[in-house]
């Protein structure tokens, strides 16, 4: 790591750090942003490094934010009597069991949807190409569909997760889940550059290009996608679990398994910002959003079709993404060894 | 969730029946995806939305006092204008790039129907009522509306004709070099951009068919699309491309399947069998291949 980057780095985190002072009426908004980055980041491992498109890790999503509300309000009261009423004010979590009860939900939240991951791994990630992607399509729903059919985690009338604990400031819901999310997301920043200077993303990168001749070469495939699932897992049920805390209520379709929303959005953002990218993801997420809240007011109700004009048009004339277009401008900057006379001849031509 | 199936034998004939009937159906739409997998290798999520709104052309029909019966003329012909403009917009860009780009633009056009029909039409779920009628079997245990039995023979009927249509006339011709070799059939004469529009016109036309069907004997709402979607895209990988009598059998059977999850489980664990039964065949599928594979090392 160089100086400048270094720089960069530190002020990255010190305005993440000071952004809900600099911005204290954005905390949800920067909250939510925060774990799209975290889903976008992690969607890449599959879809841009690995080359396996897939739809469902919003399955792991909804895993988690369904694990750590059940854990948080089990741990205390009687979960089925806290669904049956709808979050009547009967049960009141007072401040210490509430972060006690949002601990243990998020390291539940975290591991089930790794352990799960791990589990069908081995059946999923067998599958190739499109297959793949309708599987895993169908595997979200799935789970969206028969999570509304269980009774104790409140089937189709939505789970209302424990209310924020009055403890004195009125900004401390804002400021706590704030930096809950903005630390799920350095983690997974840290962790997945971490990863992409081993040798595992050039296994990763590997498996994308040619999957059976890096199988001739003797990786173990397999083992490579499940960990890499594994690590898209582990990270996806954390930025659930907080989500589902941030928002206050879990609808199957709605809210958790959204295959139509968070889903596509998290597809959306690693295409626009560049797939197999580190920094795409990141930039691709932040540009999303904004664009996202700042124009979703003035359509009114027709968010869904500007949804879906923006795929469409995203997906045909602009797959390389901002990332994938800075490179072409720039490819010194990306430590591209450019050839000034090739240069010259490419312009010559067009 | 009392196994009512095992009580009385007349419900597992009822089940069998219904499912038989509502299978023909979705083989119609699996033969449409089927068609366009085969000639212009793309998989179109928005299948489904095409059915419902196909299915909204005989409900509005019904309407405004014609016999949704005969939204079944009606709505292919306008659903297969709608699929050429759709051909044109969109999918002659991504027809032979990567096949996850044509998956996600059409996911971007389901969203998008899905949305419109949903402000254009309400969201309520409707249907439009044929008056047809049922029919009583078996001593009046076994109740059959006639309006699935209209449909199961149209759908049969339609098919029947596509498919002595596709042997017979030059376009359809013309499809089937294409699905065999497009370059080939390229430098032989063949318009394969023509072609390919035809195809997703036929298509369209088909979901058009099945979707006026759809909303004579069951109901029809802006969301239901996506299970269609993938109805089709499991009967077809059942039986494979070009497996004709494999997608109607395996149609019929998927449409058993549900009738019977429908009892057994319950009505809200419907859909989710469905995409539950997608998952259990793919993964089945992956280690039939993969022991194939073994094999022949």
């Amino acid at each position: 790591m160089n100086k400048n980057n270094l720089i960069l780095y530190i002020g990255i985190l010190i305005f993440g750090l000071a952004a809900p002072y600099i911005f204290p009426a954005f905390k949800v908004q920067l909250s939510i942003l925060c774990i799209l980055i975290v889903l976008a980041i992690t969607w890449n491992i599959q879809g841009g490094e690995m080359g396996y498109n897939t739809f469902g890790n919003i399955l792991f999503y909804g895993l988690g934010m369904y694990l750590c509300a059940s854990v948080q309000v089990g741990m205390f009261f009687p979960l089925a009597e806290w669904t049956e009423s709808g979050g009547e004010k009967t049960f009141v979590h007072t401040p210490a069991q509430f972060f006690q009860g949002m601990a243990a939900g998020l390291v539940v939240a975290a591991i089930v949807p790794t352990i799960v991951a791990g589990l069908i791994g081995y059946a999923i990630l067998g599958l190739r190409g499109h297959y793949f992607a309708i599987c895993t399509l169908g595997l979200g729903v799935a789970a969206g569909e028969i999570s509304g059919g269980i009774e104790i985690i409140g089937a189709g009338q939505g789970f209302t997760t424990p209310p924020f604990p009055n403890v004195g400031s009125l900004e401390a819901r804002g400021e706590f889940f704030y930096f809950l999310s903005f630390l799920v997301l350095v983690l997974t920043f840290i962790a997945v550059k971490a990863i992409y200077t081993t040798r595992f993303k050039l296994i990763l990168n590997a498996i994308r290009d040619n999957e059976d001749k890096a199988e001739a070469m003797g990786i173990e495939t397999m083992k490579y996608k499940i960990i890499g699932w594994m690590i898209s897992a582990f990270f996806c049920g954390l930025a659930g679990g907080i989500m589902g805390g941030l928002v206050g209520y879990i609808d199957s379709t709605d809210v958790a398994f959204d295959g139509r929303e968070m889903g596509v959005f998290m597809v959306l953002m690693a295409i626009l910002g560049g797939k197999g990218t580190l920094w795409g993801p990141v930039i691709g997420a932040t540009v999303f959003h904004i664009f996202k809240e700042g124009f979703w007011t003035f359509f009114l109700g027709w968010q869904y079709v500007a949804l879906g004009v923006l795929i469409v048009v995203i997906v045909i004339y602009f797959p390389e993404g901002i990332m994938g277009w800075l490179r072409e401008k720039y490819p010194e900057r990306f430590g591209e060894v450019v050839d000034e006379a090739d240069r010259k001849a490419q312009v010559e031509i067009k | 969730m009392d196994f009512l199936v095992f009580q009385y034998p007349m419900i597992t004939v009822q089940a069998c029946l219904d499912g038989i009937l509502l299978g023909v159906l979705f083989a119609l739409i699996a033969y449409g995806m089927a068609l366009q997998w085969g000639v212009m290798n793309i998989i179109n999520i928005a299948q489904g939305d095409l059915v419902i709104l196909g299915g909204y052309i005989a409900y509005f029909m019904y309407l405004y006092g014609i016999h949704p019966a005969w939204g079944v003329i009606v709505a292919p012909v306008i659903m297969y204008f709608v699929g050429i403009a759709i051909y044109k917009l969109v999918i002659n860009k991504v027809v032979d790039r990567d096949l996850f780009i044509s998956i996600l633009a059409t996911f971007g056009i389901s969203i998008l129907f899905m949305q419109l029909m949903n402000f254009a039409f309400g969201a309520d779920v409707v249907l439009a009522n044929s008056g047809y009628g049922t029919t009583m079997l078996f001593d009046n245990n076994v109740v059959l509306p006639n309006s699935k039995i209209f449909s199961a023979f149209i759908s049969i009927l339609f098919a029947v004709c596509l498919v002595i249509y596709m042997k017979k006339s030059k376009l359809g011709r013309a499809i089937r070099a294409t699905a065999q070799n497009a370059r080939a059939a390229k430098i032989l004469g063949v318009d394969t951009e023509k072609v390919y529009a035809a195809t997703f016109g036929i298509n369209a036309a088909l979901c058009g068919v099945a979707g006026a069907l759809i909303s004579i004997t069951f109901t029809i709402h802006p969301y239901m699309g996506l299970p269609y979607t993938i109805r089709s895209f499991m009967i077809v990988i059942v039986a494979g491309l070009g497996n004709l009598p494999g997608v109607a059998m395996s149609g019929m059977g998927l449409g058993v399947f549900e009738e019977f999850a429908d009892y057994i489980l319950g009505t809200e664990f419907r859909i989710g069998s469905v995409f539950l039964l997608l998952v259990l065949i793919l993964v089945y599928r992956r280690f039939k291949l993969s022991r194939k594979r073994e094999y022949l090392k």
